[in-house]
């Protein structure tokens, strides 16, 4: 297979037998489960009856299309992830699994899941999902990671289109609201990533990845995470003025808006990011550096944040609470 | 490709888990493929056209 051996990978030779567990580990999961999440609230939120066998069908083929794309992201990053202590022991770089088998194992989940979405749903929802995984595992993992600090700006369209394609999977429409969770995603991407890369910077920089604090400074950093704050907070109340969230969701989204700013202000004041110690390179990830704390903080709400908006969405369509009509914005619906 | 003989009990147990592994995945796929025609087709599975 030319492919798998186009790109150079850090370990020629398997040192332990790959067990079962290992491929499990190549669709990282834990990634898989947010992505799980987020679609089923687009899913929910078209609020059109799904058969549901069928919307369980849909759920399976987005989650193993995530799983497919982590593991060409696997595949091909195995060089990188080989010098970053975050993911030195990811199966390609440990050696447990040869990376043509990550390539295989990624190319045929994307093609069974995206088959089976066209088949079982809709071929729009199939449709999105195989740009997802294209998305993630091109322009993502071998174009933008490498070459530009916007990687993640960019590259977090992928993480973001799980909703729209729920909803696609559901409907066979995408309507505005679909898009407002994208966005809502898309505009999260940079203050969590940045925030943690913040913490994370020597990492990066070994591994020669042009993280935003590697390539512009942590002062530029913390200021960009302010900017992208200021426009993410804003979207993600919005729903509660297109007939998508309730009082409910209007409460969460305002509440947790202000945290999210207060942190994002704080730490646009901190001096995160800027006491690289070499003698301190030993801490772990979530192991935080005195002055990042800061950072910590805005990564760590971050998901809560995000977590709180999506599952209000459900909660509020599971148990078909009204939508708040303050603006009538059919365009949305 | 090794040679399954000279395998030890570790790589054997491993190769046995990976095997296990696949068919169960193969398994439940065909299932899905069959659960899904059934709901999309339904009664209309013998109102078809030779």
């Amino acid at each position: 297979m030319a492919m798998a051996t186009a790109h150079p990978q850090p370990s020629s030779e398997v040192r332990a037998p790959a067990r079962w567990q290992d491929f499990l580990q190549l669709l990282k999961p834990r990634v898989m489960s947010l992505v799980v999440f987020t679609a089923v609230t687009g899913l929910v939120c078209a609020s059109r009856p799904v058969n549901p066998i069928l919307a369980a069908v849909a759920v399976l083929c987005i989650a193993v299309g995530a799983g497919a794309s982590a593991a060409l992201n696997m595949w091909y990053d195995a060089d990188i992830d080989a010098k970053m202590r975050r993911t030195r022991g990811r199966p390609v770089p440990a050696g447990r699994v040869q990376g043509a088998d990550a390539l295989t194992l990624g190319v045929v989940l994307s093609l069974f899941s995206v088959m089976l979405m066209g088949m079982a749903l809709n071929w729009l929802a199939a449709g999105l999902l195989a740009f997802t995984i294209l998305f993630y595992a091109v322009v993502y993992t071998v174009w933008l990671k490498r070459s530009t600090p916007q990687n993640i700006v960019i590259g977090g369209l992928a993480g973001a289109l799980p909703p729209v394609i729920g909803w696609a999977a559901a409907t066979g429409t995408t309507p505005l609201n679909a898009w407002l969770l994208c966005a809502i995603i898309f505009m999260w991407t940079p203050p969590h990533f940045w925030s943690l890369s913040l913490y994370a910077s020597e990492d990066y920089a070994r591994a020669g990845v042009p993280m935003m604090p590697v390539v512009a400074g942590a002062a530029s950093t913390r200021r960009q995470i302010l900017i992208y704050s200021l426009l993410f907070v804003p979207l993600c109340v919005a729903p509660a003025f297109t007939g998508l969230g309730g009082a409910a969701y209007l409460a969460v989204s305002a509440l947790g808006g202000l945290v999210f700013l207060a942190l994002a202000v704080r730490l646009a004041r901190s001096h995160a990011g800027e006491s690289a110690d070499p003698r301190t390179d030993d801490h772990g990830l979530y192991g935080v550096r005195a002055g990042a704390k800061d950072a910590r903080n805005l990564f760590a709400f971050s998901i809560l944040y995000l977590t709180l908006l999506f599952a209000t969405l459900l909660v509020e369509h599971i148990a078909g609470w009204r939508p708040l009509e303050l603006v009538s914005l059919e365009a949305f619906r | 490709m090794s040679d399954p003989a000279a395998e030890s009990d570790v790589e054997k147990k491993a190769r046995r888990g990976r095997n296990i592994a696949l068919a169960l995945g193969l398994f439940l796929f065909v299932i899905l493929v069959f659960v899904v025609t059934i709901v999309r087709l339904g009664g209309n599975v013998a109102n078809r056209t030779f």
